[in-house]
């Protein structure tokens, strides 16, 4: 016997989306995330409630914690764009975190080659150089993927492993600082080949290029005739082909472009924060950019403001490192937050009905 | 080369690949049902965790290979309730699971690292078939564990292609609205599916934990889940090509082992780099292969089933 | 017990969708031996009934009765169980198992671990029964359709259709098989079980059937005994007026050759041989109709004028200029204008709105990098006024249109680029009178405008009326070109079945 209750539920395809949906799905996925991972800390015998209180403590309660927020949004700003440019396209591009560290490495090659340059050379030299480095890490599963349909979400995704290792071993070997005591570190940046503060925090000019970097791709996608391209693949390949799009030129240079906003993320690191390269630069930037771009819609400004929230998010989970939470933390919440997010999303397609409400519109 | 050095190689590259076995077998069939889920990593890690931990508490690895099992099973119930019931996106709801998982296992596991385990699955040999020459050391002479892969990969292959609940499974799969009409539960088969392959990985993540280390690291699976989903395009969704393929890469990954053994010395970094860059390698060659043999992957996969979709 | 009690009641069916009636208080009776059809035109709500029927969706309101007896269906499982089997338009089979898999799957009362030999047998032993054969062995999609259309009946009836449901049967079959299938199913009708086909075409539903109900926009009009009835008085019922289905045709001089193609041959999706050795002209000022059961070739010869796939063999060109490997782009800039068989996903973009969709090719003409979207949305209000489309908002995503905007919708776009030649794939498909009827003067617009049209369709009344010439494609291959004021839909149902019939003067 089944329960006519059950069946009378159910979801109705909506024609269109109020904007208060599009703006609260969203913000309850986060809210409702944070107390779903609560319940796990809970069952570890922490106060959930605390911990989150005193990781926003330890992310706005002072002048120290916000400028710190706003230092780890700038590399989840650059990734986060990077996955979302991708991610429009349909092409689903999870290597954000080798593709940084490949730019790591090409900003940080260059630095190292040419110390002696003045800065107004090095410094655009360094990202010119990420950017390709990057790109290239990002081009390289696109190939396959333009020409032959292989699954760019585990070959973008291997290529992590790759990347990650290949720092590792030029920090291990050929890179190795000799004054390092043994450390994998590589020799410290010159002067030049350090991007500028602005004021007197930590705050980098990696800040302004993030921001460019948005406004350049809301205008890219929303007023150019390429940017028309990049949705019309995204939404029907065969569509695009019929118009007359090169769907496989496409497929590569996004791809590319991808990459190479993740290198650039990968320079701002090295050359701001470490200030050379190590171990270990990125505490996984490039897997919470592929939340803070879903979380945002693949918007760019909406990218700025969520990768934000998430650079908070990282400066808190450090403030309760020393209160015996590892850093893993963050993950498990990041990884809830998007759970409710992609469950979230059947509501901006669909609206929830119960019958006896009609069906006409 | 000797026939012990031989032996020794594919011995421990059947150990090596295991845990990809399991995980792939329970991939397969999620997808053969039509949902990608590739929250693999993260159901292996928080399969591993809470082996692990249960081994720990109880001093009994089975039941701590159950709690894997059930914690396995559980994940990829929130991966299928989002993506049958609220046809989520399937790729970003599996990396959310991965991620998720990834780091539910690190927090759990904190307490963990260092602490040595004594109930751990051990070496057992099967008499008379360790005898044979050659097979009989490298497939014969480990844990139980192994056997299991073993007997696994049959039933899958069995209940795949020889039952009415495999042909239901990869009709779903493949046109869920023809199985629909035919009177098949699709989103039954689909949530089973989901769930069984979920196990499966808590089952690879304990063998990593309870038998191939044995010892709990987090993100010890490193990047093994991935290699798994990948293992099922190129195993072209057959569990005997997924063991094949698994005790192939079981190979590559303990290659570097070998070869230090052999007096051969190859940097770390690159050798670890290996297993990734040939999984990659053998990914295109083999999707070139398909799309001239037209085999492809599980019609329907990766679409929400609604039945009253206009 | 009253012999006469029907076998199947539906009494007051009604059923809704978001924005659509689809079904509102429809009776249905249906009695033992009968073969009954259901007439109305796409978007009457006949599928929708036969779907409640058949137990895929619930209706909001009204009572089934199944020999008497009321059911209540919760899957299609009940359906089945009842006796209710369905041959849908689009079939329901799993293309990677074989006809013995398929039908073993709905087969609940098979064992677990089944024997394939015996089921093989069986289903060998009942199709002897009934006339007909089928290869158990083959994958479905190695099976022609009509192969294909035999098997869904067949595990119909294994399945234990007392009432067996056929959903625009015809559409897929020549003339001669069409009369092959109502031969059979008579037969099945004689021997005790319930016939309803869902049809649109009067002349076949005229011919073949006992009893006919009409739905027009969701409601029942009415059911006719068949001897009763003439196809003015269905069209009455039909379309609610009286409709004219003659054509004036202009007499205009035949234009400059357009379209030249010599000995072209492809291949199709699977590898395998779709054109061989193709030879067409179109000129200005006409209209060539392209006969053949879809799946000859029709789709992939769409394709290889547009451009969007490549020749093998063979040259093509435009106004006297070489394009055979011209890529879409430049094909598009010659003025060739492609009108999809798939609307909403090929031609159009559903999840993107009206105004993206109005400039998805006319973008690139313009600035060198920006897009002028206010000279975009005055451009798309214009046509949108123009060919009357009934759109609620220009920034709503199109796939809430209707299937007639929608085709609306593409046609302005195409028209409003003032092409040369214009490939218009199925048109027609799915739409009701009304928009086939805007289509039609649409297309017959063009041809007087002294363009090339050539006109892809499976409706040979359709091709009759409109068409300057008719060329019959059959695996292929062309089987004969003929006039329609010349010939009969007899003939060209031969050469759609593969009779070749070259003319030289026709061509």
């Amino acid at each position: 016997m089944r329960c006519e209750w059950m069946s009378a539920i159910r979801f109705e395809k909506r024609s269109t989306t109020p904007r208060g949906v599009l703006f609260l799905v969203p913000l309850l996925s986060v809210i409702i995330g944070l107390c779903f991972a609560g319940l796990f800390i809970g069952a570890t015998g922490k106060n959930p409630l605390n911990i989150y209180s005193l990781m926003f403590e330890g992310a706005f309660g002072s002048a120290y914690g916000i400028s710190e927020t706003v230092v780890k949004s700038i590399p989840l700003m650059l990734t986060g764009l990077a996955v979302a440019l991708a991610f429009r396209m349909q092409l689903w591009n999870i290597g954000a975190e080798g593709q940084l560290y490949m730019g790591a490495f090409g900003a940080t090659w260059l630095a190292l080659k040419f110390p002696e340059w003045p800065a107004y050379l090095l410094l655009p030299g360094m990202l010119i150089m990420s950017f390709i480095t990057g790109g290239i890490w990002g081009l390289l599963p696109a190939i396959p993927r333009a020409y032959f349909k292989v699954n760019e979400t585990i070959t973008t995704l291997l290529l992590n492993y790759v990347g990650i290792l290949w720092v590792d071993y030029l920090v291990y070997g050929p890179w190795r600082d000799p004054k390092g005591f043994n450390f994998p570190i590589t020799a410290p940046f010159s002067e030049s080949a350090i991007l500028p503060v602005l004021g007197d925090s930590r705050i980098h000019v990696g800040l302004i290029l993030a921001i460019l970097a948005a406004v350049v791709l809301y205008i890219v996608l929303n007023y150019t005739k390429w940017g028309f391209e990049i949705r019309v693949s995204g939404e029907s390949a065969i569509a695009a082909n019929y118009a007359g799009m090169n769907y496989i030129k496409n497929i590569l240079l996004i791809m590319f472009i991808s990459g190479g906003l993740a290198g650039v993320a990968g320079m701002t690191e090295v050359s701001a924060i470490t200030q050379r390269l190590q171990h270990g630069i990125s505490p996984g930037y490039g897997y919470s950019a592929i939340i803070i771009a879903w979380l945002a819609r693949l918007n760019p400004w909406a990218v700025v403001v969520v990768s934000f929230l998430f650079g908070a998010l990282l400066v808190g989970g450090y403030s309760i490192q020393t209160s015996g939470f590892p850093a893993a933390t963050v993950a498990m919440l990041q990884g809830a937050i998007l759970f409710f997010v992609v469950g979230g999303e059947i509501f901006v397609k669909y609206r929830l009905t119960w019958s006896g409400r009609g069906g006409h519109k | 080369m000797e026939q012990s050095l031989l032996t020794a190689i594919l011995a421990t590259g059947i150990i090596a690949g295991t845990p990809i076995l399991f995980a792939a077998l329970g991939e397969i069939i999620s997808e053969q049902a039509g949902v990608l889920n590739l929250g693999v990593e993260g159901m292996m890690l928080v399969g591993a965790v809470t082996g692990y931990m249960i081994t720990m508490d109880t001093n009994n690895q089975w039941l701590g290979l159950l709690a894997a099992v059930i914690a396995g099973g559980l994940m990829a119930l929130i991966h299928a309730f989002l993506t049958i019931t609220l046809r989520a996106n399937q790729v970003v709801s599996g990396l959310a699971l991965t991620i998720f998982g990834t780091g539910l296992s690190g927090y759990l596991g904190q307490t963990l690292i260092g602490r040595p385990l004594e109930a751990t699955f051990k070496s057992v040999p099967i008499p008379g078939l360790s005898q044979i020459p050659w097979i009989g050391p490298s497939l014969f002479e480990h844990d139980l564990l192994v056997y299991l892969g073993y007997i696994a990969v049959a039933a899958c292959w069995f209940v795949l292609y020889r039952t009415r609940t495999g042909l239901k499974i990869r009709a779903v799969g493949e046109n869920p609205s023809a199985a629909d009409a035919a009177g098949v539960n699709v989103f039954a088969i689909r949530y089973g599916c989901v769930v069984l392959g979920g196990m499966l990985a808590g089952v690879g993540g304990a063998y990593l934990s309870l038998a191939y280390a044995p010892s709990w690291l987090e993100n010890m699976t490193a990047g093994r889940g991935w290699i798994a989903v990948a293992l099922v395009i190129f195993a072209t969704w057959n569990p005997t090509k997924a063991f094949l393929g698994s005790w192939l890469f079981g190979v590559v990954d303990v290659l570097g082992f070998h070869l230090q053994n052999m007096g051969i010395t190859v940097s770390s970094f690159f050798l670890k780099m290996l297993p990734y860059v040939i999984t990659i390698v053998v990914l295109i060659i083999v999707s070139r292969e398909t799309k001239k043999r037209h085999v492809a992957s599980p019609a329907a996969m990766g679409i929400p089933y609604n039945r009253e979709e206009r | 017990m009253n012999i006469k009690t029907p076998v199947v009641v539906m009494e007051n069916i009604t059923k809704s969708f978001p924005g659509i009636l689809a079904n509102d208080q429809v009776n249905l009776v249906i009695n033992e031996g009968e073969i009954h059809a259901l007439l109305g035109e796409n978007g009457a709500g006949k599928s929708t009934l036969m779907s409640i029927l058949t137990g895929l969706y619930r209706p909001d309101k009204g009572e089934i009765y199944i020999n008497g007896q009321p059911v209540k269906f919760h899957s299609p499982k009940d359906a089945v169980m009842k006796g209710i089997g369905i041959v849908h338009q689009h079939f329901k089979l799993v293309k990677t198992f074989t006809v013995a898999e398929n039908i073993l799957l709905g087969l609940h009362s098979s064992k677990e671990v089944y024997d394939l030999k015996a089921v093989k047998g069986k289903i060998q032993e009942f199709c002897l029964n009934y006339g007909f054969s089928v290869d158990t062995d083959a994958q479905v999609w190695q099976l022609s359709i009509g192969e294909q259309q035999r098997a869904e009946i067949i595990k119909a009836l294994f399945w234990g259709a007392e009432i067996l449901i056929l959903d625009e049967p015809t559409a897929v079959l020549t003339p001669q098989e069409a009369a092959e299938l109502y031969r059979t199913l008579r037969l099945m009708a004689d021997q005790g079980k319930s016939i309803i086909v869902i049809s649109h075409k009067l002349s076949e539903v005229m011919e073949n059937t006992d009893n006919i109900t009409v739905l027009r926009s969701g409601k029942g009009i009415g059911t006719v005994a068949t001897a009763s009835t003439n196809e003015e008085e269905l069209t009455r019922m039909m379309v609610g007026r009286n409709v004219l289905f003659d054509v004036p045709k202009k007499n205009i001089g035949k234009g400059c050759k357009i379209l030249k193609l010599q000995q072209v041959s492809c291949l199709g999706n699977r590898g395998q041989k779709a054109l061989k050795n193709i030879t067409l002209d179109v000129f200005g000022g006409e209209i060539v109709g392209i006969a053949g059961i879809a799946g000859n070739g029709q789709s992939e010869l769409a394709e290889v004028i547009a451009g969007v796939r490549p020749l093998e063999a063979g040259t093509k060109f435009i106004d006297g200029i070489d394009h055979t490997n011209s890529s879409v782009r430049s094909l598009i800039a010659a003025g060739v204008s492609y009108v999809p068989e798939d609307r909403l996903g090929t031609g159009l973009v559903p999840g993107l709105d009206a105004v993206d969709n109005f400039i998805l090719k006319s973008y690139e003409s313009a600035d060198r990098y920006f897009i002028n979207w206010q000279e975009a949305k005055r451009r798309t209000k214009e046509a949108v006024g123009d060919f009357d489309i009934k759109i609620a908002s220009l920034s709503n995503a199109v796939n809430a249109l209707s299937g007639g905007n929608l085709q609306k919708l593409l046609l302005a776009r195409e028209i409003s680029a003032n092409p040369r030649l214009m490939v218009a794939v199925y048109p027609m498909r799915g739409l009701d009178v009304g928009a086939m009827e805007v289509v039609r003067n649409l297309l017959m617009g063009e041809r007087d405008a002294g363009k090339g049209v050539l006109f892809i369709s499976e409706e040979l009344e359709e091709l009759f009326m409109l068409s300057d010439r008719i060329v019959v494609l059959h695996e292929g291959e062309i089987m004969g070109v003929v006039q329609p004021s010349s010939s009969n839909i007899e003939t060209v149902g031969m050469m759609m079945a593969g009779k070749r019939m070259l003319k030289q003067d026709a061509m």
